[in-house]
């Protein structure tokens, strides 16, 4: 009931909009009449003889008053109707998750295409004709480069430099063969006259086999997500659907030009064939030098901070049209860019315009594509079309024979390579789950008029289009369960071994990735020394040696600040981790509980809860499988958010041990919410109650140092007591004493938390957040800080003013065993 | 990368590593390699501080447990006979060994990682798993969303079909029992890249 009450005005609104497109396109057709009197009247001919001012040979106008309303649609045409499709294909998004379960079950792209088709329908039947704005140049100029810097821009770029060979093989390799595989079947199949398709020649064949290659594995990936799939599986999907496209276009618009020759010879063979490799190289060369040089450029916008942004697509763009001027391909131009630029620029900008740059692409890049998926089903239903049931059978069956060879034959060269091979699970995936995307479609309908049967080809296109997408897309999850279900025995062991046997696996591969198994580390080294040494100091404006947990910490910090501000209603308190984890905390006491015995249910509950809520491991591809959402780490930020305290402490000694000190403060510099320090230092003792005390003090004063652009409220305090927190009446009055005195040093800073108890703690942490944050270089204010806590306990801060090793930012654990 | 016999002879007693653990000159090799590379100060050891700063250890729930294994006894130096032992754990089992009756076990038996395995779960090392300690290890595991009184139910439940001794802890033997139908080879178990 509900759903049906809630689809219902979605309802209404398209069917509105297609009205209203309709609409507009009906006004196209009448433009002409309107209102002439306010026009001024003919001009006078040069040739005939000069009539001097208007009233004269012309009839006398009637007169006529000034019309209060007019309509001059021709003017707005264009971008009139460009908005009303754009706005009827976003609507149409919108009215998919109304109800969420359709999501999960059909892909995003089978919804465009019905609606597409619904409104094509419409249209259809009021004889109406769809905009002819697919044309060759706007879509390769205006439609596709979004989507191309869309799946560049948010690839993971580690795992995918770790398995870059793979990425390659499968799909220059893969599309190469599906192409001369399926072109020339498809040619056998041609000379067979039943079918009346013999004045296709070869050429032509091999073109059209190269359109229909290009798919697009990754509407695949949402549907592995909740199945245990090999995270490889992920890379190398996410990044043969990026070259695939490429590799596509330079095939297509190669055997376009041979389609157009007379005659082939083998000297255009290899012609044909260095061009590929001129072309391909060239467009990374490209996309490499625009990649830099946009770094280079954000170094010096500090203070243009609102057109950053700008600059991104800007450059993006223009190594995009200069490849097309050039003819070389275009779109490894910029997905060479986008991978260059990311990294030094997103440590150029400021937070807000990374976040802006990567709304805004994702944004592109989504209308792109659903545009082009709402075009094709409008397309589907209006144009002509030439049916030829043997070609188009023939062309589907064809694509998944060699598809299906395709992944197994490479599949068996390549694993012997590979650390992690791929199993017969993993094949299947990427084979069936080869659905064929927006690129086919664009190619197909901006084939040249030249191709004589272009008709037969658009019409083979978008079945086969509609046959993997609807088909394939819609079964590929059942099946997979159903393989997978097979495969895992069901008749699970008892919780204990689903437990060990996680822990196990966590284990594992921490130990892999202790040993750095997945990277050819000794290359990767080579390179980020390089890359520390000179490329670093050109391109990036701060220039600072980063070690990457540090960089993530921070990174995360601050987005984890942002979003406790963004939930804010009026009740920070309602900060998501800190609850929790007070929750958690306030029910760990041990206390005797009387034997249970449990009932089945309860252990299948178990059971499910297990399975659905332990972490898996390496889960740092998992953010990116869903391709229409932007990425989310909300679980690497989970882990790091409890291991709060030991990753400070290990940050912390880092830098004592660290020659580089002088250097390590700018890393390390005290955060400007002071009373996290101390909040700090309790947390570190009740830790360690048996451990090292002395080690404890280290934790007081490191915080990795926020972003000095960014004017974000510090948002540390809340980490400071995510770790198991202990009874701690012993540190109680400790704490009032030096909030105290804290107090009396800054009173421009609200320290709150230090607060003692712990139900008061998560409000009045939160309150320091409302201290903005006093601007870059407020370190100072930090060393006088804290006061040396009371006799009971037994750390003790350090001295205000005494520097520590060579800079006063860094505190320094001493030992003096008392007090004031 | 270096050839692996100029490596070898940067490393102190390389031959009793390799009888010791089963592991070949080129492996030793390469993880002496690595042993340097994660040293970053050159200081010849490595700390907890070297291994916390590999991102990737980093984001795996049971990082610190992991590190604490190969620190245990609250050193705070690792030298690099003692990484390759532990190391040595997850060499995977090699079935064709000839089993001589009076030498001990390889470090990489299966009885052995499932000794690492376990002590990674008891931390205070008293040779058992108490139900404290089991719901440290679901925590870390778990995701926030977990309810204490389902984690505490979880624990329950563990216990009580590993514990036979009823003691409410789970010790090594019945923590072996637990597992035996499960392949710990496979999941304890690095192919080491040569």
């Amino acid at each position: 009931m509900g759903f049906l009450s809630s689809v219902k005005p979605v309802c209404i609104v398209l069917i509105s909009f297609a009205v209203l497109a309709l609409l507009s396109f009906g006004a196209n057709a009448e433009d002409s009449p309107k209102p002439t009197t306010t026009k001024p009247p003919a001009k006078p001919t040069e040739h005939g003889p000069i009539y001097t001012a208007p009233p004269q040979p012309l009839p006398e106008p009637e007169k006529s008053y000034l019309p209060l309303f007019t309509l001059n649609y021709p003017r707005v045409q264009i971008p009139f109707e460009i908005t009303l499709w754009v706005l009827l294909a976003s609507f149409a998004k919108i009215g998919f998750h109304v109800y969420h379960k359709i999501t999960i079950w059909v892909p995003e792209t089978c919804l465009l295409i019905s609606i597409g088709l619904i409104v094509g329908a419409i249209m259809h039947s009021v004889h109406e004709q769809p905009p002819a704005v697919l044309t060759s140049s706007v879509f390769f100029l205006y439609m596709l480069p979004p989507i191309v810097l869309d799946s560049a821009y948010f690839m993971p770029t580690q795992p995918f430099f770790e398995n870059v060979g793979t990425v390659l093989w499968f799909s220059i390799v893969g599309t190469l063969w599906n192409s001369i595989g399926v072109g020339i079947c498809l040619y056998g199949v041609c000379q067979i006259p039943a079918l009346g398709v013999q004045d296709i020649n070869l050429q032509e064949n091999l073109l059209f086999a190269s359109i229909i290659s290009a798919v697009d594995p990754v509407a695949v990936l949402a549907v592995f997500e909740d199945v245990n799939i090999n995270e490889q599986l992920y890379i190398v999907a996410f990044g043969e659907s990026l070259f695939n496209d490429a590799v596509t276009v330079v095939l297509y618009n190669l055997f376009n030009h041979v389609a157009e020759l007379p005659v082939v010879d083998a000297a255009d063979v290899f012609l044909g064939v260095l061009r590929f490799f001129l072309v391909g190289l060239g467009g990374m060369l490209f996309g490499l030098v625009f990649g830099f040089v946009a770094a280079f450029t954000t170094r010096f916008t500090r203070k243009v901070r609102e057109i950053e942004p700008l600059f991104i697509f800007m450059y993006s763009y223009l190594a995009y049209l200069l490849a097309e001027l050039l003819s070389i391909s275009s779109i490894m131009a910029i997905v060479t860019c986008a991978l260059t630029m990311k990294y030094y620029v997103e440590e150029n900008v400021s937070q807000r315009s990374c976040t802006t740059i990567r709304h805004v692409i994702k944004m592109l890049g989504t209308v792109s594509e659903t545009l082009i998926f709402f075009f094709l089903g409008v397309v589907t239903i209006t144009t002509d079309h030439e049916w030829n049931w043997g070609y188009i059978l023939f062309t589907i069956l064809f694509a998944q024979i060699w598809r299906g060879l395709g992944i197994v034959v490479l599949t068996q060269i390549i694993n012997p390579f590979r650390t992690i091979p791929f199993n017969f699970k993993d094949q299947f995936g990427l084979s069936y789950g080869g659905l064929r995307g927006a690129i086919t479609f664009a190619l197909a309908y901006t084939l040249p008029n030249t191709i004589i049967r272009k008709k037969l080809f658009i019409t083979a296109t978008i079945a086969i289009i509609i046959f993997t997408v609807f088909i394939q897309g819609i079964s590929i999850r059942p099946i997979i369960e159903l393989m997978n279900v097979r495969k895992t025995n069901w008749k699970l062991g008892t919780i204990n071994v689903e437990i060990h046997t996680r822990l196990m696996e966590h284990i594992t591969a921490g130990v892999e990735d202790l040993c750095g198994q997945w990277s050819h580390h000794s290359l990767k080294d080579k390179f980020m020394r390089f890359n520390n040494r000179f490329i670093r100091k050109i391109l990036i404006r701060d220039n600072r040696p980063e070690s990457s947990i540090v960089a993530l910490y921070k990174k995360l910090e601050l987005q984890n600040a942002m979003e406790v501000l963004d939930t804010i209603s009026g009740d920070i308190s309602a900060a998501p981790s800190l609850i929790s984890m007070h929750e958690e905390k306030a029910s760990n006491k041990s206390s005797f509980k009387p034997k249970r015995t449990f009932l089945a249910s309860d252990l299948t509950a178990m059971h499910e809860i297990l399975s659905k809520n332990m972490y898996k491991i390496r889960e740092r591809t998992m953010s990116y499988t869903n391709k229409h959402t932007l990425p989310n780490d909300s679980r690497a930020r989970e882990i790091l958010v409890r291991r709060h305290t030991s990753i400070r402490r290990s940050l912390r000694a880092r830098s004592f041990q660290g020659s580089e000190s002088a250097r390590s403060q700018k890393y390390f510099s005290l955060p400007l919410g002071q009373s996290l320090d101390t909040g700090y230092a309790t947390e570190s003792i009740r830790l360690n109650a048996d451990g090292d005390p002395a080690l404890e003090l280290h934790n007081r004063s490191v915080r990795p140092k926020p972003r000095p652009r960014s004017k974000q409220p510090r948002f540390s305090t809340t980490r400071a007591r995510l770790d198991p927190l202990q009874e701690l009446h012993s540190t109680v009055n400790m704490e009032d004493e030096v909030r105290a005195e804290e107090s009396s040093h800054r009173p421009s800073r609200q320290s709150s938390s230090s607060s003692n108890s712990r139900s008061r703690a998560p409000l009045q942490r939160h309150s320091s957040l409302g201290t903005p944050s006093v601007g870059e270089d407020d370190p100072e204010g930090d060393e006088q800080q804290l006061e040396s806590p009371p006799p009971a306990w037994t750390p003790e801060p350090p001295d205000r003013g005494s520097g520590g090793p060579r800079n006063p930012l860094l505190r320094r654990a001493q030992w003096k065993p008392q007090d004031k | 990368m270096g050839s692996t016999s100029s490596t070898l002879s940067k490393i102190p007693n390389a031959d009793e590593l390799i009888q010791e653990t089963g592991f070949t000159s080129a492996h030793l090799a390469r993880l002496f390699e690595r042993f340097e590379a994660l040293d970053k100060d050159k200081k010849g050891y490595l700390s907890p501080q070297d291994f916390e700063a590999i991102k990737e250890l980093a984001l795996n729930p049971i990082c610190d447990r992991i590190i604490g294994a190969f620190f245990s006894s609250g050193q705070e130096m690792l030298d690099f006979s003692s990484f390759v032992r532990i190391l040595a754990h997850f060499r995977p089992i090699d079935n064709n060994r000839t089993k001589e009756p009076n030498s001990p076990d390889p470090i990489n038996s299966r009885i052995n990682k499932l000794k690492f395995a376990f002590q990674l779960y008891d931390q205070d090392k008293d040779g058992k798993i108490s139900r404290n300690e089991l719901l440290q290890v679901l925590r870390a595991m778990l995701e926030k969303q977990v309810t204490e009184e389902q984690l505490e139910s979880i624990a329950d439940r563990t216990i009580q079909e590993a514990d036979l001794d009823r003691d409410d802890a789970i010790s090594f033997e019945e923590f072996r029992k637990s597992l035996e139908k499960v392949n710990i080879d496979h999941k304890m178990s690095i192919r080491f890249l040569r």
